[in-house]
């Protein structure tokens, strides 16, 4: 089957993980026990699985393993805990924006990902950034009031 | 008691379980699998309708890492029904849980559970299933004609209830209601209208699919982990399925990645649970996105028939609706969907004669289920679009039109009382009702005033405001029961257990404040769990409108008589008649100024004197549905050359009584707006003509993301229930049946066209300017 071993970091330490050339990215994550990484629809289109890689909000759903090998990547584990919660997830909650909360994991990596590019987004940005994770429970209206708090208090590059 | 302060309730505190999602933490069945789980794939039907004369799975049985196969020849043949409701279910026991026939295309034929997902799909490929190929219905017009094939021929076939049901003539089931003289007051009528409207099928689409597992605890007992939203029901039907008895099954409820009707089935949970019978392991099953579309419950589609009179001044003289429901291959749902079409819409107005008549039909497609809004999503789109049509014909503004004829406190209406779920309806006044306000409030922040008449339009852009009322339910009155369990703790904390089923809405939180509330204690000393047919109380789960109201009162009187023994044991600390304490901020308080922290009280109870365990339990059953009440207006500029619409902005007002947590109140309108709107313009299924769904995937069933989100305004409007807990009704389900009729409302002003079915796709709204044109 052609396996291969693969580093790379995930959430800041270094992984070592021998992998199968089909495996997906995803599976491999889950395996690990990022559970922050969901499973909503297998074909990139939902969004619930988005990682960071390489600064890049990406779906780990259509990525081979194999294609991480020697990449930086970061999942929502790595970006808040209980006693220090990432800004955008403090005000997730505070704004009431988790309902069902499956997508939202996908949706904070995305909004990391924007924020630490560009701190202060036009409209547009988030609307084009945001395009890619579907919420069926939220309407959108408080993730989105929840991000502009995170970039009124200018806290949107904070991690 | 309407103007009490409340200190916990009609607050928006932080829902409790909102910092362990959004940081990604263990919380939904996929997080719960051991790393050794077994894997379940299932081979699905090709055919809309086939009978299977034979299946070989010998050579799947002997595939590496396979450790179990299951199809008809070698499982319980137990006829049950797979929707969660009430037992004896108002619904068809037409399913087994591997059949000889099947009924449409995602019918279950055979399952592997093997060591790799990777096995299981390849074992699948080995087994041999020879079809007898059976003409497939595909429509309610070829389903009810005489020489129909028959889809449900099983012998064993039958209803639990005491209504009609006709297989032989594929009726899953009938019912209708009179009252005064319909006919009569029709042929009288200055204005009479007749037409006939189209809803089209349509699904849920929780981001988590459906997922369950299953393994056998210590004591030989199996354990089924699932995404349900009706944890004791499903408890009692896989013990059906199975033949086992409910004593042998532990179903737990985590986290559910919500559900929104979809997840009030027992769907894969019989089929985990017999696995873990047969090998002993932990098994897994979680269905892929295609797999969801396909042989998931969706939104039945229904073809209702509106007839309705009117009279110069405005009075409504005559309403009536005939309905045919789709059910799809199997009639879980059927009857009650198509009784709320009417029991949940034709009371919204005042009106002396009505006639509902309604027929449930089988097809060879997908199965229909419980979706929010459960009927009332489809007729009041047929209904608010011919409203708005009687409007016109008197000329009279369709606001005023409806706040003439709108329902208000103290009214009643002979269809509570007719239609019920199952079975005849409760007879109910209603009790809270601000439509009046919710109607000027929206019309104020949309600016109805500046609407005018589609005549005076002209050129390729058009705006248009459109409006509609709505109304839902609060539980189904006499048939579902919640119930609550609270023990308190030596902190002062309590223990709530419930079998309310949170899938996201929150009623953990809410559940909790109204505790908190009625225990005069905060929000973060109140320890929520739902559900676990182990561990919580009974409770019918969640739908129908009903955890806030109807589980949220046996909350209240649990922890009322929790309170009062706090106060007894308080009593007898401070040497004083319970009668002269007071309860507040988790202390109780005596006349003469002395206190007891409810800590020092429960440490009392249980080590010092007179020793119990201070804990209660209620169960709360309703005798009235009351409905929230909802005024839904959009303005849109529609592109004439196009078709294509724009929404510009959506307002939506809700009267749902007390809104426990604002907040969380907020979100379920805004989400159930987000979902209504893109139910009206963009989702559909498409089927090829062998009766299989071809778009079964997100890049083709479009789900609005936020980059397509209107601005939304969301107004609460209060009205105190006096039946409901602290004054509060239900909000989750009313506001997805808004967006269809208010978008086609504002379509007729926008360019005067009306169109009998939706989604509103630029090429069928394109189509109707031409037809108007020509």
């Amino acid at each position: 089957m052609n396996r291969k071993t693969i580093t790379c970091k995930i959430n800041g330490v270094q992984k070592e993980f021998l992998v199968d050339p089909d495996t997906r990215l995803q599976t491999v994550l889950r395996d690990q026990g990022y559970a922050s990484v969901k499973f909503g629809c297998g074909e990139g289109a939902c969004g619930a699985c988005t990682i960071i890689m390489n600064g890049e909000a990406v779906y780990s759903c259509i990525l081979y393993a194999f294609q991480a090998d020697g990449q930086e990547i970061w999942t929502t584990e790595g970006v808040g805990s209980l006693d220090k919660p990432h800004p955008f997830q403090q005000a997730l909650v505070e704004e009431g924006a988790v309902q069902c909360g499956f997508c939202i994991p996908g949706m904070i990596m995305s909004a990391k990902a924007l924020l630490d590019r560009e701190p202060d987004p036009s409209e547009e940005e988030i609307r084009l950034s945001m395009d890619g994770n579907i919420c069926r429970c939220t309407g959108y209206e408080k993730i989105w009031t929840a991000l502009h708090k995170v970039i009124a208090q200018g806290k949107g590059r904070e991690s | 008691m309407k103007k009490e302060t409340f200190s916990v309730v009609n607050h928006s505190v932080l829902k409790i379980d909102g910092l362990q999602l959004a940081l990604g933490r263990k919380s939904y069945v996929a997080d719960l699998k051991p790393s050794d789980a077994l894997y379940v794939k299932m081979l699905w039907s090709p055919h809309a309708h086939a009978e299977i004369t034979s299946i070989d799975i010998r050579k799947a049985e002997t595939m590496p890492g396979v450790r179990c196969v299951l199809c008809h020849t070698n499982t319980p043949r137990n006829i049950h029904c797979t929707a969660g409701q009430g037992f004896p279910e108002p619904s068809p026991y037409d399913t087994f849980m591997f059949d000889k026939k099947v009924r449409y295309v995602g019918d279950r034929v055979a399952a592997v559970a093997a060591e790799t997902p990777e096995q299981a799909e390849e074992a699948l490929k080995t087994i041999e299933v020879t079809y007898n190929l059976l003409e497939p219905v595909f429509t309610v017009d070829r389903a009810l004609e005489p020489d129909a094939p028959i889809i449900h021929d099983e012998p064993e076939a039958h209803i639990p209830i005491p209504v009609p049901y006709e297989p032989e003539h594929n009726i899953v089931a009938k019912v209708g209601m009179e009252a005064g003289e319909f006919d009569q007051a029709l042929a009288q009528a200055d204005y009479s209208f007749d037409y006939t409207y189209e809803t089209p099928y349509a699904q849920h689409c929780p981001i988590e699919t459906y997922i369950s597992m299953a393994h056998i605890d210590a004591r030989g007992r199996v354990v089924v982990e699932t995404s349900t939203q009706v944890p004791f029901h499903a408890r009692r039907i896989i013990a059906r399925t199975l033949g086992i008895p409910v004593r042998q099954i532990r179903v737990i409820k985590p986290r559910i990645g919500g559900g929104f009707g979809s997840k009030q089935e027992m769907l894969l949970e019989d089929v985990v649970a017999l696995m873990a019978l047969r090998t002993g392991r932990h098994v897994i099953w979680q269905l892929t996105r295609a797999e969801n579309f396909r042989t998931g419950r969706t939104r039945h589609p229904i073809r209702l028939r509106i007839r309705t009179g009117v009279q110069k001044d405005g009075t409504l003289s005559a309403l009536g609706m005939d309905a045919i429901n789709n059910t799809g291959a199997y009639g879980g749902h059927g009857l009650t969907v198509v009784s709320c079409c009417g029991s949940k819409v034709l009371p919204l107005y005042r009106c002396d004669n009505i006639h509902f008549d309604a027929r449930v039909v089988y097809t060879n497609l997908p199965v229909g289920g419980a979706y929010r809004g459960f009927g009332a999503t489809q007729a009041f789109f047929a209904v608010e679009t011919q409203i708005d049509e009687m409007a016109e014909a008197i000329g009279m503004d369709p606001l005023v039109f409806r706040q003439k004829n709108h329902i208000r406190t103290g009214d009643g209406s002979p269809v509570f009382q007719a239609l019920g779920e199952g079975k005849e309806g409760t007879p109910m006044t209603i009790g809270s009702c601000a439509l009046d306000q919710c109607i000027l409030q929206g019309a104020a922040a949309i600016g109805w005033e500046r609407r005018t008449p589609h005549t005076e339009k002209t050129g390729r852009y058009r705006t248009g405001i459109g409006m509609c009322c709505l109304m839902q339910g609060s539980s189904v009155p006499e048939i579902d029961m919640g119930a609550a369990a609270i023990k308190m703790n030596d902190d002062g904390s309590f223990n709530l257990t419930i079998g309310a089923t949170d899938l996201g809405t929150g009623s953990d939180t809410v559940l909790g404040q109204i505790a908190a509330e009625a225990l005069r204690t905060t929000i973060d000393q109140m320890i929520v769990y739902s559900s676990d047919t182990d561990l919580t109380p009974f409770d019918v789960g969640a739908y129908a409108s009903s955890t806030t109201y109807l589980s949220g009162e046996a909350v209240r009187k649990a922890a009322v008589k929790v309170l009062n023994q706090i106060l007894g044991v308080a009593a007898e600390m401070l040497e004083v008649p319970a009668e002269s304490l007071e309860a507040r901020e988790s202390t109780v308080f005596s006349a003469d100024g002395r206190q007891a922290t409810y800590s020092e009280i429960c440490l009392y109870a249980l080590y010092q004197k007179n020793q119990f365990q201070i804990m209660d339990s209620a169960s709360h059953i309703t005798h009235k549905s009351p409905p929230p009440f909802a005024a839904h207006f959009v303005e849109l500029e529609l592109d004439t050359f196009t078709g294509c619409i724009k929404l510009l902005q959506y307002v939506a007002t809700v009267d749902c009584g007390t809104a426990i947590n604002p907040k969380l109140a907020e979100g379920q309108t805004e989400g159930g707006v987000m979902n209504g709107l893109s139910y009206a313009l963009t989702e559909q299924y498409l089927f090829d003509s062998r009766g299989k769904m071809t778009n079964a995937s997100f890049h083709n069933y479009h789900i609005w993301s936020m980059r397509d989100k209107p601005i939304l305004k969301t107004i609460l409007v209060p009205s105190y229930e006096e039946t409901g807990p602290f004054g509060a009704k239900s909000v989750s389900e009313i506001c997805i049946n808004g967006p269809a009729p208010a978008i086609n409302n504002a379509l007729y002003n926008a360019a005067g066209i009306r169109l009998r079915e939706f989604p509103f796709t630029p090429e069928r709204v394109w189509n109707e300017l031409q037809k108007k044109q020509a």
